[in-house]
């Protein structure tokens, strides 16, 4: 494709683009091949936009900061504030630190089938967590506030295990969590807005 | 032509690519025998992690950048038909990249770099991890400018004709790296070796893992490049037929090109540091980027059949047993496209935004880039290394039966590697731990797929050594007289007349990436200078 005019606009050029992708031979086969293809990747990418816009299906994504190395004097995760909480409005709220090599506190307990909104900070390196069998996932970058909400449906003691190298003694930075149903869960947390270490 | 000079240029490169391919297989097999926990005595922390360092490092960025510069350097002089541009230039390539290499291995070896090859700042190794692991890149950069320099004086002394497809390919891959490392580069030269150095204090891990992101799946692609281009000019014709079109290969290379390049956010879908829609747009780019993959399995499978039905197939699937299985090359293709199916669809799982969360830094994702990157991707390096080495050379190949083995116990090898592997994910193993110290009963379940993944790592470093054994052997037989095989390029079924200016050309796609990453990285990157942010420190390991 050969312009004569010296400078085309762009809209010429994705215009000369256009036909000139038209004059391509394509196999009949082939073009029923891209079709199809491009119909499986639209129900794809359909279905995980609009869970995303109506159903708030998201990854965990609220760009939030905060000085890892001033924790222990910030309002939020000061080690008295860490832990189960619920806020005014009746949410639990989850505030854990990570930190080489452990999660504070070491244990913790929530209620199975209640939304539970987890903040997670770092202390020192990057750190990941998951609790295996559900989709409480997210990294925990030093200097950002990894917030999730998830609800777990089942209850169970789940182990809470670091996925992402932080240093020779990652495979021992785990803990665990006990998910227990809703009516026993209420007694544990005695005080609102209160801790729940143990 | 005499290229000689080219045929040393090359196979110098490829012997340091399959260097460090066989030792980061040692290191592979220890590994899932450390990870296991059945051998007590072998359980060492820095050493495991010091070693997976090492593999990492010697897989994904030294196999596959030697390999990819000697692969070019010998596809852009036969396909072209020329001389290699700036020969002298080429070889300070080479020896800027292997001192690269060399400065990267001293650390790594020494335990002064356990960071393993994706880096994770703020954690930091000795500079001389980061200096070496430039100057590979600098090598690399000097591949591509002698690639691109080639392909625009060829263009110019030829108006009007199509680019050998093989040299449209390595051109396009050239390009592609040039904006692929560009991220990666930026992470290294402006925050890493500062920190490493002490001429900076904090640097920040969030800007730092966008970076990261920029480089990381685009480098697949610039890894997967030259197997492609094995499956559209070499398989057609060792199959013994003709490649079903040619433009759509060259489509296939540039989507692929463009595509891959800004949806690195998929790696990111669990940070904290970027919103959801700038991971949403990630997202649907990266289903764009299958498209180009379902076009090439379409073409070379139809490729496939014409040489089946040429061999006398018959029948809805009679055309496949009559393909030729013994012929290295095509052998190599089923089994590469049989790993590309079951790990094309493990990629769309990890690949699907939210549902990234059950599978996300678990054993899954290891099992899957091992499936695509040592499965499909590195089994065409074999068939490429079996088909070039004898030109190369100027010797048969010493065994052709072996040849045959070794694709086939790396394809159950590797089998055997990755179902476990991704099933443990599924359980809730995490990646990167080198060992299982978790006080939970779910871990029990995990302890007979390690079994299993200590003997599929036994095979592929069997199958590994009768590779390296093979070229050897190839390479140090007596001269013979009579050898006279020549490289062959499979033709297309229908001859290319009329090529459209923008399927052999890459300056408007060029412009089109740069529009595309402005898009997709440019805020997200700003976002770090608007914000209030709080930089992290350096910490050892």
């Amino acid at each position: 494709m050969q312009s004569d005019s010296p400078k085309p606009t762009t809209k010429e050029c994705l215009l000369g683009l256009c036909a000139s992708l038209r004059t391509i031979h394509i196999d009949p086969l082939e073009k029923k091949w891209i079709t199809f293809s491009l119909l499986i990747i639209g129900l794809f990418v359909g279905i995980i936009t609009l869970d995303a816009l109506f159903h708030g299906v998201n990854p965990p994504s609220k760009v939030e900061t905060i000085d890892s190395a001033r924790l222990h004097l910030s309002e939020e995760f000061a080690e008295d504030k860490l832990g189960v909480s619920v806020d005014g409005a009746g949410n639990v709220i989850v505030r854990m630190v990570a930190g080489r090599y452990a999660f504070m506190p070491k244990h913790i307990s929530v209620p199975a089938g209640t939304p539970l909104t987890f903040r997670w900070v770092s202390m020192d390196v990057l750190h990941g967590v998951h609790i295996p069998m559900t989709n409480m996932s997210t990294m925990i970058v030093p200097g950002y506030v990894a917030e999730v909400t998830t609800t777990f449906p089942t209850p169970g003691e789940y182990p809470l295990i670091c996925n992402e190298y932080c240093g020779l003694g990652h495979n021992h930075m785990w803990s665990n969590i006990s998910v227990v149903a809703k009516e026993n869960w209420s007694a544990l947390a005695t005080v609102k807005g209160g801790s729940n270490n143990e | 032509m005499n290229d000689a000079a080219e045929r040393k240029l090359a196979i110098s490169h490829m012997w340091v690519a399959f260097a460090a391919f066989i030792v980061a297989c040692l290191l592979g097999e220890y590994q899932v025998i450390e990870r296991s926990g059945f051998f007590p005595a072998l359980d060492s922390n820095s050493v495991y992690f010091a070693s997976v360092s090492t593999h990492g490092v010697l897989m994904a960025f030294v196999l596959t950048t030697f390999f990819i510069m000697g692969f070019g350097y010998y596809i852009a002089t036969t396909t072209l038909k020329q001389p290699v541009w700036n020969k002298q230039l080429a070889w300070i390539g080479f020896w800027v990249a292997l001192t690269g290499v060399v400065l990267a291995a001293i650390p790594l070896l020494t335990g002064k770099a356990s960071v393993l090859y994706t880096f994770y700042p703020p954690i930091v190794a000795h500079a001389s991890f980061y200096i070496g692991a430039t100057l590979l890149v600098v090598g690399s950069w000097v591949w591509c400018v002698i690639m691109l320099v080639m392909f625009s004086q060829w263009k110019k002394a030829n108006p009007g004709q199509a680019v050998p497809l093989a040299m449209f390919a390595t051109a396009a891959n050239a390009m592609l790296w040039l904006w692929t490392s560009a991220g990666v580069a930026l992470e290294v030269l402006f925050q890493l070796i500062p920190l490493s150095l002490g001429w900076i204090d904090t640097i920040d891990p969030g800007l730092a893992r966008t970076l990261f992101a920029w480089t990381l799946h685009p480098i697949v692609y610039f890894w997967l490049i030259p197997a492609y281009t094995a499956y559209y000019v070499f398989v057609p014709k060792q199959a013994g037929g003709y490649l079903f079109s040619e433009e759509m290969a060259r489509l296939a290379f540039i989507v692929l090109a463009v595509f891959a390049l800004p949806i690195g956010f998929h790696h990111l879908y669990m940070d904290p540091e970027q919103a959801k829609g700038w991971k949403l747009l990630h997202a649907i780019g990266t289903f764009v980027v299958a498209l180009p993959t379902l076009v090439t399995g379409f073409t070379v499978i139809a490729s496939l059949e014409i040489a089946g039905r040429l061999r006398g197939g018959k029948g809805l699937f009679g055309w496949i047993g009559k393909l030729p299985w013994t012929n290295p090359m095509t052998l190599a293709v089923i089994l590469s496209l049989l790993m590309l199916i079951f790990g094309g669809f493990g990629g769309i799982v990890n690949a699907s935004y939210a549902m990234n969360a059950m599978v996300h830094n678990t054993a899954w994702v290891s099992g899957h880039f091992h499936l695509i990157f040592a499965g499909t991707t590195i089994i065409m390096y074999f068939a490429i290394a079996y088909y070039l080495w004898p030109l190369l050379v100027g010797k048969p190949l010493f065994s052709r039966t072996m040849a045959l083995v070794q694709l086939w116990t790396w394809f159950i090898g590797m089998t055997i590697l990755t179902t476990p592997w991704h099933v443990l994910g599924l359980l809730g193993q995490p990646r990167r731990i080198s060992s299982v110290v978790y006080n939970n009963l779910l871990t029990l379940s995990w302890k007979p797929y390690e079994l299993m993944m200590i003997f599929g790592g036994l095979i592929l470093l069997g199958s590994a050594c009768a590779l390296i054994y093979n070229l050897v052997k190839t390479q140090l037989a007596p001269t013979t007289e009579n050898f006279s095989e020549q490289i062959e390029f499979a033709e297309p079924l229908r001859p290319v007349t009329a090529l459209p200016e923008h399927l052999n050309d890459l300056k408007l796609w060029n412009k089109i990436i740069a529009v595309l990453m402005a898009i997709s990285f440019g805020y997200p990157i700003l976002q770090f200078f608007f914000m209030e942010t709080f930089g992290s420190n350096g910490w050892g390991y």
